[in-house]
């Protein structure tokens, strides 16, 4: 098997598209946080000036830690876009590719292929999370220096430096964990379609409605938002708070964990009965 | 059209268990895709070291039987036995000894020669770098083994597709169509090395063509099928022995041949004239006859050509099951 997921490797890490997400990461974060530097003082009074009517802040509010904690508030609905484009390519782009044909008649179980490739997926989604928090904290923290951490948690909290880095090393873990499922999802549509951009749209599709129904005042979506895993996508957020609420994070978790378990059981089971026309 | 030939004997019906000799065995293949039948009670049988054609026009069903011998699709109905070993519940010792190619040939692009095989061997337990060059060598590969596959001409990629399909030293080699799009260059080559592994490797070949003048020139046995049913199948040769044959007729004067023709109706079944020449169906065992007759009754008989192709026996086999 880990010679299979090597090799599933060596394919996906030697595609160009796959280099699609770290190079808008690349772009994006520098970006964001060479301007946020220029803007400085402005970026923070801006964003403390409500605070500063009611509050006298003693220290550096403004620092690496609280960047990067915004950039993770303002990105974790477009990552899911950019880990798409290769989960959902998996298994779509060798049916587009013709190379199914290659792969499916040597003498190994279907089911030993799939799991490799699920398994790479696993893998990017990985190296794609941990890039995005070494990218976005480690520039924060080299520009804009260390400090406390002010945060929203059912009202402003202000973490002592000491206190933040394990956060962050934990929310990029739920974080990651969240994106499998997006990866789970994307990889069970690229499981039934030959073309890689269905599942991509797909994917972005079942977001795109399950957020609306997570945050839409209603009372019918109330009731059914327990079940859907939007409302535990940005898990990782709960690991700000003080003291952090483990039971809400280990049932989310538990949630994400169940939709990534049914839909790669969904892909499978397509995957080892699919008729390979292509 | 010259005539309608459609008494061929040859039908063999495979439902014996397998012997020792036989290492492709098809049991009622059938597949339906949605309500068409696009394979019915398909049985064939392919001996170890057959150079076995496979034939059949465009629609007849040879691809999806060559997927179901390689397991991409599955079966409605039937199964596949490859080496004594049932496809549908045996699949890696049934695998095991195979290597194929179907339809045109698809890589991942990007990646080089080695690093494409690299991939397709590890799916087999991991194959060496040496016979990795030695697969490369054989198709005549080894100075572009390191570029990508995307530089690659059609033909190259060809070439490369029957280099994957030796990289495990399998018995059975399955070709699906190696020859097409190739020029008649390449297509010689490919030809040339189809003989050379089943001659000098020992190895088996199923080979699917829709050029009937390459199966005749490399098959020993053979199938044809029709509308997803099997048609024909057996020796190549003794296919082509038996049966009607065309013979072309040139003589003078033609309306003395004309007349043999019409008069001789226990050895002429049918005939045609255009162009000053006579096509005429018969038995093969009595053209020697009609050519005394021809030259008792005064024709001068400039030509008397037996044509018994397999691409005459083949498009008279389907286009006969067409006209019924």
């Amino acid at each position: 098997m880990f010679r299979l997921v090597y090799h599933e490797c060596i394919k996906t890490f030697l595609k160009k598209r796959t280099y699609l997400g770290f190079v808008i990461l690349l772009v994006v974060i520098p970006l964001i946080e060479i301007a946020v530097k220029i803007e400085g003082a402005r970026f923070s009074s801006g964003f403390l000036r409500s605070l500063q009517q009611d509050f006298f802040f003693v220290g550096n509010l403004f620092n690496g830690w609280i960047v990067s904690h915004w950039i993770m508030n303002s990105l974790w609905v477009h990552i899911p876009i950019l880990i798409s484009f290769v989960a959902g390519d998996q298994l779509a782009g060798e049916a587009t590719a013709g190379t199914y044909r290659l792969i499916l008649i040597r003498p190994v179980s279907r089911t030993r292929i799939f799991f490799s490739k699920y398994l790479t997926t696993a893998v990017y989604t990985i190296v794609f999370v941990v890039f995005l928090g070494i990218l976005s904290v480690g520039l924060a923290l080299i520009l804009m220096g260390s400090g406390q951490l002010l945060v929203w948690d059912s009202g402003f909290l202000i973490l002592p430096s000491s206190d933040v880095a394990w956060r962050f090393f934990a929310a990029y873990i739920f974080a990651a964990w969240s994106m499998l499922t997006v990866s789970s999802i994307a990889f069970f549509f690229s499981s039934f379609v030959e073309n890689a951009i269905g599942p991509i749209i797909a994917t972005m599709g079942v977001l795109i409605v399950l957020l609306l129904v997570s945050v839409m005042p209603l009372e019918f979506f109330e009731s059914i938002r327990p079940y859907i895993f939007t409302t535990y996508i940005n898990i990782w957020q709960k690991v700000f708070a003080d003291p952090v609420q483990w039971p809400e994070i280990l049932e989310g978790v538990t949630w994400l964990g169940g939709y990534s378990a049914a839909m790669v059981g969904g892909a499978w089971l397509i995957f080892v009965r699919k008729d390979i026309l292509s | 059209m010259v005539g309608t030939f459609c008494s061929i004997p040859t039908i063999l019906k495979v439902s014996s268990p397998l012997t020792s000799d036989q290492i492709l065995l098809t049991h009622d293949l059938s597949k339906q895709f949605k309500k068409r039948w696009a394979v019915t009670n398909l049985n064939l049988e392919v001996h170890r070291g057959d150079i076995f054609g496979f034939l059949g026009p465009n629609g007849a069903g040879k691809s999806t039987t060559i997927r179901m011998l390689l397991s991409l699709i599955r079966p409605t109905k039937g199964d596949v036995t490859l080496f004594g070993h049932p496809l549908s519940s045996q699949r890696f010792d049934a695998l095991r000894r195979v290597g194929g190619i179907v339809e045109k040939p698809d890589f991942y692009l990007y990646l080089s020669a080695r690093r494409n095989l690299e991939i397709l061997g590890a799916l087999q337990g991991g194959v060496s770098r040496k016979r990795i060059l030695e697969v490369l060598n054989l198709v005549g590969l080894e100075s572009r083994v390191s570029d990508k596959v995307k530089t690659y001409s059609h033909g190259m990629k060809q070439r490369l597709g029957i280099a994957q399909a030796l990289l495990s030293d399998p018995e059975l080699v399955v070709l699906d169509e190696p020859t097409s799009g190739l020029d008649p260059q390449g297509m010689k080559e490919v030809r040339q090395l189809i003989l050379h592994l089943a001659r000098d490797q020992g190895k088996t070949i199923f080979l699917s063509s829709h050029l009937l003048s390459e199966i005749e020139m490399v098959a020993n046995r053979m199938a044809i099928i029709n509308r997803g049913e099997l048609v024909v199948q057996g020796d190549v040769s003794k296919l082509l022995e038996g049966g009607e044959h065309y013979v072309v007729i040139k003589g003078d004067p033609t309306a003395k041949v004309r007349s043999v023709l019409r008069s001789e109706r226990k050895i002429v079944r049918e005939y045609k004239e255009h162009d000053g020449q006579f096509d005429v169906s018969m038995p093969f065992e009595d053209i020697p006859a009609l050519n005394r007759l021809l030259v008792q009754r005064g024709v001068a008989v400039r030509a008397l050509v037996p044509r018994r192709s397999l691409e005459d026996f083949f498009l008279s086999l389907t286009e006969s099951q067409t006209i019924e």
